[in-house]
């Protein structure tokens, strides 16, 4: 279980202190858990927080009862928790067959990768040696950013907008893949998304605005809310 | 027989583990020790110069000819001049290399200076690998000409990799291509400590048609130095490309210098140079995936290197 204790991050600016996030207090536990809100809010920093990417101003990380504050992102990793990058980091010569190794933390039989590449759409033998470079379209390269995130096996899996970047047509593979997931994961899965279809899925969504909890509950709780939410900060922000 | 060194430093430079039953010349410490022909592919010593020549008979395929030389004996200089005659319609892997181990205080020096004619209708691979170890103060020194001219609808790929020990290369190729001719060229350079590697590369695309691709992936360490040139000159309707893709690391200092010159209408030539440190977010990426920093950073340069 993820514990998050008075979270707060705060940014220099020319404009003096800007406050990303103010005094977060979270608990995060089951399956399928949901972070939403509006662009800016302050949703992927907490996420890049709890993997350790990004460091609080102040606050506490607890993750299974242990303090991981200060914990590098090495360390949290090894410690059971996994992110799914919003934009796939390319690189040069490394292949999905290396990363998928790499995320596993040992040397995979070709067979055993492919199957994680067939859980997210991919034609395994078409990916398997190919390289993680600009030659991915961005929907490719999203679908391999989760297949080797998934080959962790993580006890938390973080994805920040899995959805981000990818076509109409491949977004709707894509909640299949996610419902699939649930499904099977032993873990907790916590994804930041704006999508209603993926938003559907979760057990509990969590509503992030102005860097804080606005809102917290079960989706019969909060959908309602969040589509009358949206609608009006629609409205505030023509009005702007 | 040859000794464990040799042994290894045959196998770092061009994977064997064995004498091939293929052509093959293996020089050691400045002597021609194995020599085997094959019937396609003859190896015949120069008589006005240190070096041999290797002709492949026309219409020859899938053969490989290996020519590896290994300096074991430090203060030893040598200057070899060897030329590559490949005839008409062959589809040839040539495999040269040089294994340097230095453990005295007096310099090793090889010099290579190769030239190779590819016939109409010729494809050859040439793959080139350079390798030193010692832990003497002497220095290994390789400066590799390469001189190549690719007849018409010829194919011409070399790959050549420098990955550790090497204190002071300078490496020259130049080329001449004719129509339909095409010269593919990828470069690794790995350089640590103080070493120093520039090349140079200067292709006339000389025919109709004539196609280039020339690139190197180099990496720089600790005090380091490279330079990269790279001409390409379009003397006719011709396509050639140049690529530098480098990273530095630590105090390792690269230079980038790509020359295209367009003397026709129809030339198109372009290149692409990037120099920079690794990308943080590969690190962070490699990182969330468990591997320490260290890790992170070796994967990343492996799979530049690859």
């Amino acid at each position: 279980m993820l514990e998050l204790k008075n979270i707060c991050y705060t940014v220099n600016t020319q404009n003096g202190k800007k406050e990303i996030l103010k005094d977060i207090n979270l608990k995060i536990d089951g399956k399928f858990v949901a972070f939403t809100g509006p662009n800016g809010s302050g949703k992927s920093t907490l996420a890049k927080i709890i993997m350790g990417i990004v460091t609080p101003t102040s606050g506490q990380i607890l993750f299974n009862g242990e303090d991981i504050t200060n914990l590098t992102i090495t360390e949290r990793a090894k410690k059971g928790i996994a992110f799914a990058f919003q934009q796939p980091v390319k690189f040069k010569g490394i292949t999905v067959y290396d990363l998928v190794n790499m995320a596993c933390g040992k040397k995979l039989k070709v067979a055993e990768v492919c199957a994680y590449l067939s859980e997210v759409g991919l034609c395994a033998r078409e990916y398997v040696n190919r390289e993680i470079n600009a030659s991915l379209s961005g929907g490719e390269l999203k679908r391999i950013e989760i297949a080797v995130t998934m080959a962790r096996s993580a006890s938390l899996t973080i994805f920040d907008e899995p959805e981000a970047g990818i076509d109409l047509w491949s977004f709707n593979s894509l909640i299949s893949v996610f419902e699939r997931i649930a499904q099977k994961t032993q873990g907790t899965l916590l994804i930041i998304s704006h999508q209603e279809k993926i938003l559907n899925i979760a057990d509990r969504i969590i509503v992030i605005a102005d860097g804080k909890v606005k809102n917290d509950g079960n989706k019969q709780e909060i959908m309602p809310n969040l589509l009358s939410f949206s609608t009006c900060n629609a409205l505030k922000d023509k009005e702007a | 027989m040859l000794s464990d060194l040799q042994k290894n430093l045959l196998k770092e430079v061009a994977g064997l583990e064995a004498i091939p039953n293929s052509a093959v010349n293996i020089r050691i410490d400045g002597k021609t020790t194995v020599r085997n022909e094959s019937s396609n592919v003859s190896i015949t010593s120069k008589n006005d110069s240190d070096g041999i020549e290797i002709r492949v008979k026309a219409n020859t395929k899938n053969e490989r000819v290996d020519l590896p030389v290994i300096l074991t004996k430090s203060g030893l200089t040598e200057i070899l001049y060897n030329d590559f005659i490949i005839e008409e319609n062959c589809d040839v892997t040539i495999v040269a290399g040089c294994g340097i181990c230095n453990t005295g205080h007096q310099n090793s020096e090889h010099s290579g200076i190769h030239s190779f004619y590819i016939g109409k209708n010729s494809k050859v691979k040439y793959i080139e690998k350079h390798y030193g170890e010692g832990d003497g103060n002497g220095l290994n020194i390789l400066n590799p000409t390469t001189k190549i001219e690719v007849d018409e609808n010829g194919y011409f790929e070399m790959d050549t990799a420098q990955i550790k020990g090497v204190d002071s290369t300078n490496r020259v190729t130049t080329a001449l291509l004719k129509d339909n001719a095409t010269l593919i060229v990828h470069e690794k350079i790995m350089t640590h400590g103080s070493q120093v590697a520039n090349t140079e590369f200067t292709v006339d695309l000389q025919g109709v048609n004539s196609t280039t691709h020339v690139v190197s992936r180099s990496i720089a360490k600790d005090t380091s130095k490279q330079s990269y040139v790279s001409t390409l000159n379009g003397n006719n309707k011709c396509n050639g490309r140049t690529e530098c893709d480098a990273i530095i690391m630590n105090n390792g200092k690269v230079i980038a210098e790509p020359k295209l010159t367009a003397n026709h209408i129809d030339a198109s030539l372009v290149h692409e140079a990037a120099i920079g440190k690794i990308a943080g977010e590969q690190l962070i990426k490699l990182m969330s995936l468990g591997l320490t920093e260290k890790e992170a950073e070796e994967q990343i340069v492996n799979g530049f290197l690859k």
